[in-house]
């Protein structure tokens, strides 16, 4: 028995109000965001022999902790957001929407951004997804197409390590196998495949950023099965694996520490100001700049930099910085079997099923279905909650334990000008900043497929023999964590923020590298996709000087 | 069924582990810099029997072995400084209310006497709060730090037919069996 794991109460944040946090000299790119992107450009760049610097504003944590964070993400005196120090002043925000938008259970600030409590999951778009408006009729044409993106998913797949198997009928066409075979199949997705058979949808396996076997020197997946929000075993990829190569390639990391507007002449970015925690401020100059903040924070960092130049929000000709904010929204189906499932083993989804994906139409959006591993509540989490233990606790588990089944999925949102991300000028961050406001909008199409998909879910239900409980669909969504749209790539920078090249069309020096590019967002989950645009803009970056 | 060595380790493994349980001693990795409590000893004699009784009550009778897996899983938790010093405080308050209403400290008491002082305590409808009130932090070091590590090890996991609980590195086995194998 050795170690010094601490329990829960002891994951500290950091402190180190002493570190060095003063500007690099004669840096050649700074990365604003230590996310996959920003981890994935800054390696890059830094590989290339480029002097990187890498502006985060939330805190390096310490991997020492992170099984005390899986005993926060485990009992219930702790917040979701509790799990990687979230700073309820730091993270302020309005969301003025019809739907209330629960933007801090949806990101983590910090050293390797939201990898830290993300599912996993790493889908390629689909090939129409690039040409919704040609394909569908609705939404976007991106400016590239799938062809385009196809070896940057190659290399990404790799830089992540995905686990994957070559058995999606309607996955796009891929060159070479994923790194890593597919996890197999659980228990629980044989039973729905039985059900799916006689209903004839094809069952398939999940592309997982999550390692099979070992890879690299990251370990084979152990199954903690905490996998969100946080894996001890560091089996699941987080972008910590990128931000600390390029560490080791020679890149400076300065953490807490928020850019808080950039400044620039008309068509180039001088620096990035940045604040520390003991509320100095710093001027970060490069030659190249590389925005690399999500979906919500990339848009807020390009509006507080306003000026008499851009009036309305830096790299804002076109007006739709912040505009076109979409999310994914979940259809679920929960339920009960009256045998054994046997749920909450692992944390991870092993089966999948994107039949219906390629029916998008104007009328229906893009979704796939999901079967999960964790229905249902786990006893440990029934143990700390309940008023009873001894005997009753252990009846009252084995009573409600262990015959829940359930279903998602995710479901495209379209892009609409009504769906935004903006800033409220009548609130403050802590540092004085006006907060983001995230004003989310879903749309009937987006609607409409929820209950396509709930009355899927349903049939395979039936089917099963399983009693629902309750579904989750258009009344009652939730997003899926997904940021996307607020930057819009396109050729006409009337209509977009950034060419083809992850340029902005106003700024000849500042590049975008995020969800937030995303023309039309498809149903896929965005990560894979993100670190392939990622790989795409470091490139770039390289051919301009 | 028996709670093991092996119990203890893998709670210890999603928990915390390392150190020794013995006495009345300062434990051990910890400085007068670093202890984030008080520079008073904990009593951790005091805390292991209170545990151990505790455990008695709030484990279910099915369980067998439960002084060498408290013991052990003790042996990791005192490891670090502060969460042993709240937790012996948190036992000698719950001691003194024992002595209280009970005119004995509360691992003398009878099982019954144990799981009626609990609840009257307030400990069984408590939320959890590591620095909320007596009962609140009764709920958390006392009753949901032992609920944490049965049901967090393989035994008690089994013991609702989940061989591989969260917070357990269980591996990647026991998902893709039926309940038959």
């Amino acid at each position: 028995m050795s170690g010094t794991r601490p329990p829960a109460e002891s994951a500290e944040t950091a402190t180190d109000a002493d570190a060095d946090r003063t500007p690099v000299a004669d840096a050649d790119v700074c990365v604003i965001g230590a996310g996959p992107a920003g981890g994935i450009v800054a390696d890059r760049l830094a590989e290339a022999g480029r002097e990187v610097v890498i502006l985060e504003a939330g805190p390096r944590f310490d991997p020492a902790d992170r099984l005390a964070r899986q005993e926060r993400a485990i009992r219930p005196s702790y917040d979701r957001q509790d799990v990687w120090d979230g700073d309820a002043e730091r993270d302020a925000y309005s969301a003025s929407g019809d739907r209330q938008y629960p933007l801090n259970r949806a990101r983590v600030k910090g050293v390797g951004g939201s990898t830290l409590h993300w599912q996993g999951m790493v889908m390629r778009l689909h090939e129409a997804d690039f040409n919704s408006r040609s394909v569908r009729g609705v939404g976007a044409d991106w400016p590239i197409d799938y062809e385009d993106l196809r070896p940057y998913y190659a290399r990404a797949e790799r830089e992540l390590g995905v686990a994957g198997a070559a058995d999606n009928p309607f996955a796009p066409p891929r060159e070479e196998p994923h790194p890593m075979p597919a996890f197999p199949p659980s228990y629980s997705d044989s039973l729905f495949a039985e059900a799916c058979d006689e209903l004839e949808i094809a069952m398939h396996s999940v592309p997982n950023a999550r390692n099979s076997e070992s890879y690299g020197d990251r370990s084979a997946c152990v199954g903690y099965g905490t996998c969100r929000p946080v894996c001890p075993s560091g089996a699941k990829y987080d972008a910590t694996v990128h931000v600390e190569r390029a560490e080791r390639e020679g890149a400076t990391v300065i953490d807490r520490a928020p850019v808080q507007r950039l400044e620039h002449d008309a068509d180039s970015i001088s620096a990035a100001v940045y604040a520390t925690p003991d509320d100095e401020r710093h001027r970060q100059e490069a030659d190249a700049f590389v925005v690399a903040c999500g979906g919500v924070e990339t848009p807020r960092l390009l509006l507080l930099s306003e000026s008499s130049r851009y009036p309305d929000g830096l790299a804002n000709s076109s007006g739709l910085v912040g505009r076109y904010f979409m999310e994914h929204s979940f259809a679920g189906t929960f339920g009960v079997l009256d045998e054994p499932t046997r749920q909450n083993h692992v944390g991870f989804l092993t089966s999948e099923s994107h039949q219906f994906y390629d029916d998008a139409d104007a009328e229906y959006a893009p979704f796939k279905l999901e079967f999960f591993n964790f229905a249902g509540p786990s006893p440990v989490g029934m143990a700390l909650t309940g008023d009873d233990w001894g005997d009753d606790l252990l009846e009252r588990i084995r009573g409600d334990y262990g015959s829940h089944i359930a279903m998602g999925a995710l479901i495209e949102q379209l892009p609409r000008e009504d769906s935004y991300v903006g800033l409220d000028p009548e609130r403050t961050d802590d540092r004085g900043n006006p907060v983001p406001d995230v004003h989310w909008t879903v749309g009937d199409r987006a609607r409409r497929t929820m209950e396509r998909a709930n009355e899927i879910q349903r049939e395979v239900f039936e089917e099963l023999g399983a009693e629902i409980e309750w579904q989750q669909g258009p009344e009652n969504t939730v997003p899926t964590n997904h940021h996307m749209g607020t930057t819009r790539m396109g050729t006409d920078p009337a209509e977009s923020v950034v060419g083809p090249d992850l340029r902005t069309h106003d700024l000849e020096n500042c590049w975008i590298a995020s969800s937030s590019v995303f023309p039309t967002g498809g149903a896929m989950n965005p990560t894979l996709t993100i670190a392939a645009l990622a790989l795409k803009a470091a490139d770039h970056v390289l051919e301009s000087a | 069924m028996e709670l093991t060595r092996r119990d203890a380790v893998a709670a210890l493994a999603a928990l915390g582990a390392g150190g020794t349980l013995s006495g009345c001693v300062a434990p051990p990795g910890s400085t007068p810099e670093n202890d984030g409590g008080s520079a008073a000893d904990v009593d951790t004699e005091r805390i292991r029997e209170t545990m151990v009784a505790a455990a008695e009550v709030v484990y279910p009778s099915a369980v067998t072995g439960t002084a060498s897996f408290v013991d052990a899983f003790l042996e990791g938790r005192l490891e670090d400084r502060s969460h042993a010093v709240a937790l012996d405080a948190t036992v000698a308050e719950l001691n003194d209310l024992a002595e209280s209403w009970y005119d004995d400290p509360f691992p003398t008491l009878a099982p019954d006497d144990r799981d009626r002082f609990l609840r009257e305590v307030g400990a069984d409808t408590a939320a959890e709060n590591p620095d909320g009130s007596a009962r609140e932090r009764i709920r958390y070091y006392v009753v949901n730090d032992l609920l944490l590590a049965l049901y967090t090890s393989p035994t008690g996991g089994e013991l609702v037919g989940l061989e591989n609980p969260q917070g357990h590195p269980g591996g990647l086995e026991s998902y893709q069996r039926g309940p038959d194998a």
